[in-house]
């Protein structure tokens, strides 16, 4: 076992760890921040997309001791700081981005990363960045919408509803 | 996941130290180990993590090669090798999705030497020379078949050397469940010949399309890939596609690619 220390939501967070405990294991099962989803096996689904220093990861594919002394940031770390919904989350919800909700957690955090690189994405840009983040609900379209206008742009005439 | 422990070395040197136990595997971004790890599929003793390496991670110019470190991820490879060999950093950036290209690196992907993985062909076509610790091998002599390299156990890619061509461009055709190339080819053009590169089609991994290398070099055109076949035999046929179909799709996506080298 391993001691990684690790800063969460801006909250220094330390716990005992093996080599195989991945970050999303530590996160849910260590640290019982259970937003961010494991949809997959294989690396392919994004539902479990945090950040670490900044940068968009998943967080199955990452070991919990490499990120020891590192900056993560998960879904819980998105809302305002007095528990009203993050512009992202917002615009998710106003632009009915969600309907099961398992994808959404690495969909805000992908689309966060995005906006932080791209302020103002074209459409196509917003689609293009999203290939890793699957959604078995939705048809996608209502999600480029959503990240459209968390962007403040026009929401594109992409789809009905 | 079988247990194991693992190590962070900050240098290359304290990196070969701990692969010398024979129980022990570099991880490089993890973005193919890891998922293989999940399964069961691999059972290392001890994995040495190259992540914490700052001397791995550079992409720069010296004369006219471009030298990138083994330890750079795809994302690095995409923003800062665009001003010295576009082709490649185009090539780095549709490499699965952000997240991916945020962790997985040059040196995990050649070693890996999947047979639908870019950077081979990238490699392959631009005459590289994959650098170890021990040794510089040509990549020729490089790249095996199906998963295999001249990389002996233990061995780490430290570095690959691109000579940068005239004119390149990696076109890729993509498999849209796996986001690996179904056909992918690089065309690179130099003073001296022309290399074409393909990924995603052979059985035995990328490889070298001489009759094609031949006819571009006589005349740089889409126009003379027309009249080239590729044999089916020992192309992958699966799902996705008929060894037939691929066949058919390396003369297609080569032209593509020669248009955009043109372009
Ligand atoms: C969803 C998804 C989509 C993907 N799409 C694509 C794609 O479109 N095209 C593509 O080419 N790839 C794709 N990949 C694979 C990706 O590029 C991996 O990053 C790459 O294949 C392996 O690099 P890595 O650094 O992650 O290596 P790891 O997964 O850490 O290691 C892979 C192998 O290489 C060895 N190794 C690692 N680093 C070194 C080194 N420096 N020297 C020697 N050996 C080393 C390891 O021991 C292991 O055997 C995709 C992966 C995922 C999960
Ligand atoms: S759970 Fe991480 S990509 Fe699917
Ligand atoms: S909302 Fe159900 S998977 Fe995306």
């Amino acid at each position: 076992m391993t001691r990684v220390t690790i800063t969460v939501n801006g909250r220094e967070r330390s716990a005992e760890v093996e080599g195989r405990t991945l970050l999303v294991e530590l996160l849910r099962e260590g640290l019982g921040l259970t937003g961010t989803h494991v949809g997959c096996d294989t690396s392919q689904c994004g539902a479990c997309d945090v950040h670490v220093d900044g940068l968009l990861v998943k967080s199955c594919a990452m070991f919990a001791v490499e990120c020891d002394g590192a900056e993560v940031t998960t879904i819980e770390g998105m809302a305002n700081a007095d528990g009203t919904l993050g512009r992202v989350q917002q615009a998710f919800q106003n632009h009915h981005g969600l309907q099961c909700g398992f994808c959404t957690p690495g969909m805000v955090m992908a689309a966060a990363a995005l906006l932080k690189d791209n302020p103002q994405p074209s459409e196509a840009e917003v689609r293009y960045y999203l290939d890793g983040n699957i959604c078995r609900c939705t048809g996608y379209h209502n999600i480029v919408k959503a990240v459209m206008a968390a962007s403040g742009q026009d929401v594109p005439a992409c789809a009905a509803g | 996941m079988y247990a194991f422990d693992i190590k962070r070395p900050r240098s290359v040197e304290e990196a070969v130290a701990a692969l010398a136990d024979g129980e022990a595997q570099a991880l490089g971004g993890g973005q193919t180990l890891i998922p293989t790890l999940r399964q069961r599929l691999a059972d290392p003793g001890t994995l040495v993590s190259l992540s914490g390496i700052a001397e791995l991670k550079y992409v720069r110019m010296e004369g006219d090669v471009l030298r990138i470190g083994g330890g750079t991820t795809h994302a690095q490879v995409a923003r800062e090798a665009a001003a010295h060999y576009p082709a490649l950093a185009s090539l780095a950036g549709r490499i699965g999705d952000p997240a991916v290209r945020n962790r997985g690196t040059i040196g995990g992907s050649l070693a890996n030497n999947d047979p639908s993985a870019c950077y081979p062909a990238g490699a392959l076509g631009s005459n590289a020379t994959v650098v170890t610790g021990a040794r510089e091998i040509a990549a020729d002599d490089f790249f095996q078949g199906l998963f295999e390299t001249a990389l002996d156990e233990g061995e780490i890619v430290t570095e690959v050397r691109f000579p940068v061509p005239e004119a390149a461009r990696y076109e890729k055709f993509i498999q849209p469940a796996s986001r690996f190339a179904l056909v992918a080819v690089f065309v690179a053009r130099f003073a001296g010949g022309v290399r074409v590169a393909v990924t995603g089609a052979s059985e035995s991994g990328v490889f070298r399309w001489a009759e094609a290398e031949a006819a571009l070099a006589a005349d740089f055109t889409p126009e003379v890939v027309r009249g080239l076949t590729v044999q089916a035999e020992g192309m992958i046929g699966d799902l996705h596609g008929s060894a037939e179909y691929r066949a058919h799709l390396v003369g297609v996506i080569t032209r593509r690619a020669v248009e955009g080298a043109l372009a």
